[in-house]
């Protein structure tokens, strides 16, 4: 009897999952709130399981899609919505290596195909001090990294974005040491909460916000969560990110959302949540400490910022 | 701030006038609008910043330009400028106090005392304000030849400006630069006044 086998919660768990999954598909296929259409393809995907979806309302499309940090594009805000377009993201392929058994070079579409999407509506909050709600289409990052069975040595996972100074513009200008380079410790990349996102606001993702396939931390800075990923890397050591290389005295390897550690240069007690006029103060990881905390349980995060 | 005995011409310091204040109305049309994108009260702070430290620069060339030229009328537009400067930074100021700290004077004065770009434009601020308040002609006279030396703090008040801007940046340092750059060329032009060709040298009154 499989309910003798896997654990009752468990059992009972799969199963409002396969039923809720199943009536998010039905209502997929019908243009819903978040359907109302930005011009993107549209995606099917089931609505975000409990702790992964916040009550807040979402941060209306045009901000989403129109006010970006993406330095491939331009340091301006809102210079990726306006240059983003040269992005090719058809074909696209993902470069596996490092520590793990099953390296190679993935299609996007073998990459996909697996994993079911779901909806999750996160909040962002960007190192500067704004921050914002996203309704993500995705999947969780742990699946797909179980399916190129990391070794023993995989400690961290490092990510990289594409580099072609013709498809982004920005990257020729030095600003950053290109290519751009993300990375996490392997237990932060087989959380729950980490996706590799495909969509926003039911649709496939603007070039602007990472497409084809971009990483999703909501605990994090905005910076942590990569985009554009053309390569995945298991390490034993931890990854050098771009931002240490540029500023390793203001911007660390975790960069976990902390409103008592600062910038060096400015506060992070608060943020502006883009669409209201007061600032609202930021919260531990996030918001996100009772599922995360545990993870950096003994550490400094003072040192480890 | 009016501009009565700015220019002999009338016309001149109307005009300006009003092209100073464009900005902000600009600006709080924007606002009212919803035209300033995402984060409209960034832009308005950021803006105001950045319109305060172009007036201020403005300011500091009307003389090096009437050395150059030997034009006298940007010496009679030099207070309305500067009065401009000192306005639009303290709705600079304003909106940071407001719109960023909400008045909340405790974190105001963290902020001062810990963050080096603030400390920077607190300090560019406060030293233009002795500089708006003695700007009057009876203020002028009574301070004499104090007056001059009290007003050299422009300098020093334009240099804490630039590294406000230095400080905040990201990453991308490029716009700060260009303030920089332009502070330095007139540094050098106070220092080896240059004179176009042909241009005679007048009595320069202040």
């Amino acid at each position: 009897m499989p309910s003798e086998i896997t654990p009752r919660e468990v059992w009972r768990e799969r199963r409002r999952f396969v039923q809720t999954g199943v009536a998010a598909l039905a209502a997929a296929a019908l243009p819903g709130p978040a359907g109302a259409g930005h011009g993107g393809r549209r995606l099917a995907f089931r609505p975000a399981p409990g702790p992964f979806r916040t009550d807040e309302p979402p941060t209306p499309f045009k901000h989403v899609a129109g006010y970006n940090n993406f330095y491939e594009f331009g340091t301006d805000k809102y210079s990726p919505a306006e240059r983003a377009a040269s992005l090719r993201t058809e074909p696209w392929s993902v470069t596996v290596e490092g520590a793990c058994e099953k390296p190679g070079t993935y299609t996007l579409e073998d990459i996909l195909r697996p994993h079911p999407l779901e909806e999750r509506i996160y909040r962002l909050r960007c190192v500067e001090g704004w921050s914002m709600v996203i309704p993500w289409v995705g999947f969780p990052l742990a699946d797909l990294l179980r399916r190129f069975a990391p070794t023993s040595q995989a400690k961290y996972v490092e990510f990289t974005t594409l580099y072609d100074p013709e498809q982004m513009p920005g990257q020729r200008r030095r600003v950053l040491d290109w290519p751009y380079v993300e990375g996490l410790r392997m237990d932060e990349a087989m959380h729950p909460l980490t996706i590799l996102a495909v969509g926003l606001y039911g649709e496939v993702l603007p070039n602007q916000n990472g497409a084809p396939l971009r990483l999703v931390v909501p605990w994090k800075y905005g910076f942590k969560s990569i985009k554009s990923i053309v390569r995945i890397r298991f390490t034993e050591r931890q990854p050098l990110t771009s931002w240490m290389k540029a500023s390793p005295r203001e911007y660390g390897f975790y960069a976990n959302v902390n409103p008592t550690v600062d910038h060096p240069r400015w506060s992070q007690a608060r943020e502006r949540r883009i669409g209201e006029f007061f600032k609202r103060k930021t919260l531990m990881f996030n918001g996100y400490a009772e599922q995360v905390a545990h993870l950096y349980r003994g550490m400094n995060l003072r040192q480890h910022f | 701030m009016r501009g009565h005995g700015v220019t002999g011409r009338g016309w001149l310091g109307p005009v300006v006038w009003l092209a100073c204040l464009a900005p902000l109305l600009w600006l709080a049309w924007g606002l009212a609008q919803d035209r300033l994108g995402a984060n409209p009260i960034e832009v308005f702070t950021r803006s105001t910043g950045e319109w305060a430290l172009r007036l201020l620069l403005i300011t500091l060339a009307v003389t090096p330009l009437r050395r150059l030229t030997g034009w006298r009328w940007p010496q009679r537009l030099r207070r309305l400028l500067g009065l401009y400067a000192f306005f639009y930074a303290t709705v600079h100021l304003v909106s940071y106090l407001w719109l960023d700290q909400f008045f909340d004077w405790g974190e105001i004065g963290r902020d001062i005392l810990k963050r080096p770009f603030i400390t920077a434009g607190m300090s560019a601020w406060l030293l233009l304000l002795p500089l708006a308040l003695t700007s009057t002609r009876g203020m002028m006279r009574r301070l004499g030849g104090r007056w001059k030396r009290l007003h050299r703090l422009v300098y020093v008040a334009a240099v804490l400006a630039v590294l406000h801007f230095f400080w905040l940046v990201k990453l991308d340092v490029r716009p700060p630069l260009v303030y920089a750059t332009l502070l330095a060329a007139l540094f050098l032009l106070r220092l080896r006044p240059v004179r176009w060709p042909g241009v005679q040298r007048r009595q320069e009154n202040s």
